[in-house]
């Protein structure tokens, strides 16, 4: 038999080592949103600052958006709520509130006590467009491009260093 | 000694039966009100079979968790509506993605998965054939002509050892 063959083994095994080494790596927690490069779910929900004003998507296409979906009872979106008041200062992009199965009270006074980046809060009461959007967890982020494209989803608490890579995505 | 063996094995097969008992009442009790038993039973199988996003993995019937709970109102509502269950996965599809499914469906991404098994076995018997019939052809080799090997100064070098032997 050919000497070469015997190596077969050991290919295989370096093979397999190199495939389940990547597996270490892999995130299972982050899923990827279904809603990637198709359009934001169509809604027409009441403004959580405004309650008789109604908003829909053509409140913010036309230019890049981030959508920030937010709530009180969600202890990260406390914990992510400075950088987000940072982001907003910094004028680079508008931050969209939605604000997710939440009680318009709390979350009135959640926004005058910590601070409101948002131009603008979609009170999403029963969940309904967090449930088109497939949010699963609160905080999650959208990416939205000028036509009102979902280009990116990030799940859990953006940080400084997220940010740098969203306006990577933004700019590119 | 018999005694104590026949006493630890009824605990034994007693505990099994327990701990089967509460696999059941652990899952989430749900009060949806169907109409028909056929709905209920069509609620059952989806909310089995469907993935909770939140939970990496439980199914939406066992899971707690908030996101699970208004998926399956969600189930419950579309049944109401008489909606087909593919209407129901579709529906979960467009949000979640594959992700919600426990029976992945075939694509690009997907065939190693559906096929990677057959195509193992196939290899296999490839494999087994192959060796079987390279080991039968050598000893037909052997049985036929065992000097081949040699050329004709080995063979008369092989003839004249064998003779000084004697």
């Amino acid at each position: 038999m050919a000497r070469w063959l015997l190596f077969i083994p050991l290919i295989l095994f370096i093979g397999l080592g190199v495939f389940l080494y990547q597996g270490l790596s892999i995130d299972p927690t982050e899923l990827p949103s279904a809603l990637i490069n198709k359009p934001f779910p169509d809604f027409k929900i009441s403004d959580l600052k405004q309650p008789d004003k109604q908003l829909t998507k053509t409140n913010f296409v036309g230019k890049p958006v981030l959508v920030n979906v937010w709530a009180t009872w969600c202890p990260s979106c406390r914990e992510e709520h400075q950088q987000l008041l940072k982001m907003a200062q910094e004028h680079k992009i508008d931050i969209i509130g939605l604000n997710y199965k939440d009680d318009r009270d709390l979350a009135l006074q959640w926004l005058q006590t910590l601070g409101d980046p948002y131009k603008f809060v979609i009170y999403d009461k029963d969940g309904m467009l967090g449930l088109d959007l497939g949010v699963y967890g609160a905080p999650e982020t959208y990416v939205l491009d000028a036509q009102g494209i979902v280009k990116y989803r990030h799940v859990g608490v953006v940080t400084e260093q997220d940010w740098q890579k969203l306006q990577g995505m933004i700019n590119g | 000694m018999a005694k104590s063996a026949y006493k630890i094995g009824i605990s034994l097969i007693f505990g099994l039966l327990l701990s089967f008992c509460s696999c059941s009442v652990l899952a989430a009790i749900d009060t949806y009100q169907f109409k028909d038993a056929e709905k209920q039973a069509r609620f059952q199988k989806l909310t089995n079979e469907l993935r909770c996003p939140k939970c990496q993995n439980q199914n939406l019937a066992d899971s707690n968790a908030e996101i699970a709970a208004d998926l399956r109102a969600k189930i419950h509502l579309m049944l109401e509506q008489d909606k087909s269950d593919q209407d129901i996965i579709n529906y979960m599809l467009e949000r979640y993605g594959d992700f919600v499914l426990y029976q992945p469906r075939l694509s690009k991404q997907t065939f190693l998965l559906w096929y990677a098994p057959a195509l193992l076995l196939l290899f296999g018997i490839v494999a087994i054939g192959l060796i079987v019939h390279l080991r039968t052809k050598g000893e037909q080799k052997q049985s036929d002509n065992p000097s081949t090997d040699l050329d004709a100064e080995q063979q008369q070098k092989l003839a004249q050892l064998l003779q000084s032997k004697k």
